[in-house]
């Protein structure tokens, strides 16, 4: 079939129970990812966009929604067939000082998707594959068999990214790949993942909290507050025509590496609330300087605004240079 | 320019750290100046030795294993390593005060926010426990806390009150100084936009000198006035902010900003720096970066360059780009 999307997320949930009631980490989230693209998830802390990440791969179960694969809902997959699946989609974690066994090799920590889904039948047949692989994500040959530990941040990333690859995926979840590293070492990072995608044509989610790695990496991006996606569009259109106050509020909040860059900051008022229980309304009414009294009761839906542009803002269309216009 | 207009001159300052593997050179041969007023950014990469250098001026550096093997730390003409252990607690909080990186780990989590300002001031000051609590309750009013959360205890403070918290207790006893080790790294993006912005307000407000350490050049130039790079634990490139943002001189200095992802442009490809740091054990010879660098030539490999002016204020630590001028 063609112009089918290759991952189709409707109302996925995720809630947690608490003490204090229930969590809504992720709440009613819609949206799809074509094949060998790259979707951004973007949102400070706590907004969801982690927990998103693993609910829509089913590291977490989902309180509700369908997660389309291929044409097929996951979330009604049993087990086995699910082993199956992961197969297909992979995740590299954030922090690759503590995802990686420090017990088992560099060769081992590749190795060990290969050796649990039964891919080869000879060492040596596995072997190729694992220096194939190292030289897939620029690892030299001589750490074939030295420990994590002995390695910096960007090589022990780069490990994780050769396990995520060992099975051939299709679709990879990243969550924070770089946000562990410095500098130099994320954008060598950066460039190794554009360059992955470009030879195989994976399609990426790429979850960060720094905007300008994600506008670099992405065709298009999600912008989450409070478990909502409250904007949704193509990259370059989200840092030139950011529409909901929030979207517009983090762009502006970001320190430029430039004298004189001439710009209004939008400093925000305090904190984001408890995503426990939250209200009814539009998640961030309580920051918003646009807010209106329809904003505390009718909660807000994702629309499209312009073709290929969404956004959950009542007053979206109306919001002209910061004012909104009755 | 004259020795009494610098609130801190640092001359050729090197810390070590001795470990089982060698001796690891965190600073090294480091000069830096500050005047009154003025806040110098201190940027560099993990391991660049910035916070170690921090430690240095406030003589916290944990020893063992660390050592200030040579060097002056001049803070208001008098060398703060000549001092003894008692005149450097009057130091520290007082003249010099420090905000660390994390914010839920540098308060008491048993005591009260007013409390543990009122600790700071009664410290450094001759006050009684009430006119403390008063100043605590005045330096929370300044950073924007509502006297009505003095009583409360830091768990109940979202992570970028808990830093304002901190800023206030720094900020007691009006230093001379205020060394902020990447103050904003543990915050959301719109809460640093709060808290740099409550940063500078209170700069202006106080006239405190200070020195920003963090690994965000965007960070630099919303805050600083001079910038100092730090590589391999030395300062390799040093000019006031403009200067250095518009004509970036050392080639480290070239591809720390070549390597930022550009928000208002499309890249295909970032440049990336080639290698990695290296070991801080076994430093190789001559200049620490020139078995990355594109420019070296072979005296770079033996000889250790010295700083040269390429520009009013503006200082380098490359022969080779300094020789070549500004345009490579």
């Amino acid at each position: 079939m063609n112009g089918r999307p290759l991952v189709d997320v409707r109302h996925l949930k995720k809630y947690f129970k608490t003490p204090k009631g229930m969590l809504h980490a992720v709440d009613d989230v819609s949206f799809s990812i074509d094949r060998g693209e790259t979707l951004g998830l973007v949102g400070e802390s706590g907004c969801g966009k982690s927990t998103l990440g693993r609910a829509m791969i089913r590291l977490l179960d989902a309180s509700g929604g369908e997660v389309w694969f291929d044409g097929e809902d996951i979330m009604k997959y049993s087990d086995a067939a699910m082993k199956a699946m992961r197969k297909r989609v992979q995740i590299v974690f954030q922090d690759p000082y503590s995802c990686l066994n420090p017990r088992l090799s560099v060769a081992e920590l590749i190795a060990e998707p290969l050796i649990v889904n039964k891919i080869f039948r000879t060492r040596p047949e596995m072997n190729a594959r694992i220096k194939e692989l190292m030289d897939t994500v620029g690892l030299a040959e001589r750490l074939f068999g030295v420990y994590p530990h002995e390695l910096d941040g960007g090589r022990r990333q780069r490990i994780g990214i050769a396990r995520s690859l060992a099975l051939k995926p299709e679709f990879i979840v990243l969550d924070e790949p770089v946000s562990a590293l410095d500098v130099c070492i994320q954008a060598q990072i950066l460039n190794l993942l554009n360059n992955l995608k470009k030879e195989f044509g994976y399609t990426y989610v790429f979850i960060s909290h720094n905007l300008s790695v994600v506008k670099h990496v992405s065709d298009r991006i999600a912008v989450m507050y409070l478990g909502k996606m409250v904007e949704l569009a193509g990259s370059r259109t989200i840092f030139q025509d950011p529409l909901h106050p929030y979207t517009q509020a983090l762009l502006s909040a970001i320190p430029l590496p430039k004298v004189d860059a001439v710009r209004d900051r939008i400093i925000l008022e305090g904190d984001v609330p408890s995503p426990i229980e939250p209200p009814e309304g539009c998640r961030f009414a309580g920051r918003c300087r646009h807010r209106q009294e329809r904003c505390r009761t009718q909660t807000p839906e994702l629309r499209e605004i312009d073709p290929g542009h969404a956004v959950a803002c009542h007053f979206a269309r109306n919001l002209v240079q910061g004012e909104v216009k009755k | 320019m004259a020795n009494d207009r610098l609130l801190l001159d640092i001359r050729n300052l090197s810390i070590h750290y001795e470990v089982e593997d060698g001796t690891v050179r965190a600073v090294e041969g480091l000069n830096l100046r500050l005047g009154y007023g003025e806040t110098l950014g201190f940027v560099g990469e993990t391991g660049a030795g910035k916070t170690t250098t921090a430690l240095g001026i406030m003589r916290l550096v944990p020893s063992p294993p660390g050592r200030v093997v040579k060097g002056e730390i001049l803070f208001e003409g008098e060398d703060l390593l000549k001092k003894s252990e008692a005149e450097m607690r009057s130091v520290r909080g007082g003249k010099i005060a420090m905000i660390f990186q994390d914010p839920m780990t540098s308060l008491n989590p048993v005591i009260t926010v007013d409390r543990q300002i009122a600790e700071m001031v009664a410290l450094h000051q001759d006050v009684n426990e009430k006119e403390a609590l008063e100043r605590a309750v005045e330096m929370l009013a300044l950073v924007g806390i509502r006297p009505e959360r003095a009583k409360d205890y830091p768990h109940q403070f979202s992570g970028g009150m808990k830093q304002r918290v901190v800023i206030a207790i720094a900020l007691a006893c009006d230093p001379a100084l205020l060394i902020a080790d990447e103050p904003t790294t543990a915050l959301d993006v719109t809460i640093q936009a709060q808290v740099l912005e409550l940063m500078k307000e209170l700069k202006r407000k106080l006239n405190t000198s200070m020195i920003m350490i963090t690994h965000d050049l965007g960070i630099v130039a919303e805050t600083c006035d001079k910038v100092a790079i730090m590589y391999a634990g030395r300062v390799v490139e040093y000019a006031e902010k403009r200067r250095l943002f518009l004509n970036p001189v050392h080639p480290y200095t070239q591809g720390l900003f070549n390597s930022l992802p550009e928000l208002d442009e499309e890249q295909e490809e970032l440049k990336t720096i080639p290698g990695l740091m290296p070991d801080p054990t076994d430093l190789p010879p001559g200049c620490p970066f020139h078995p990355r660098c594109g420019y070296a030539g072979p005296q770079c490999a033996t000889e250790s360059p010295a700083m040269v002016e390429v520009e009013p204020g503006h200082l380098v630590a490359c022969p080779v780009r300094a020789r070549k001028g500004d345009k490579p």
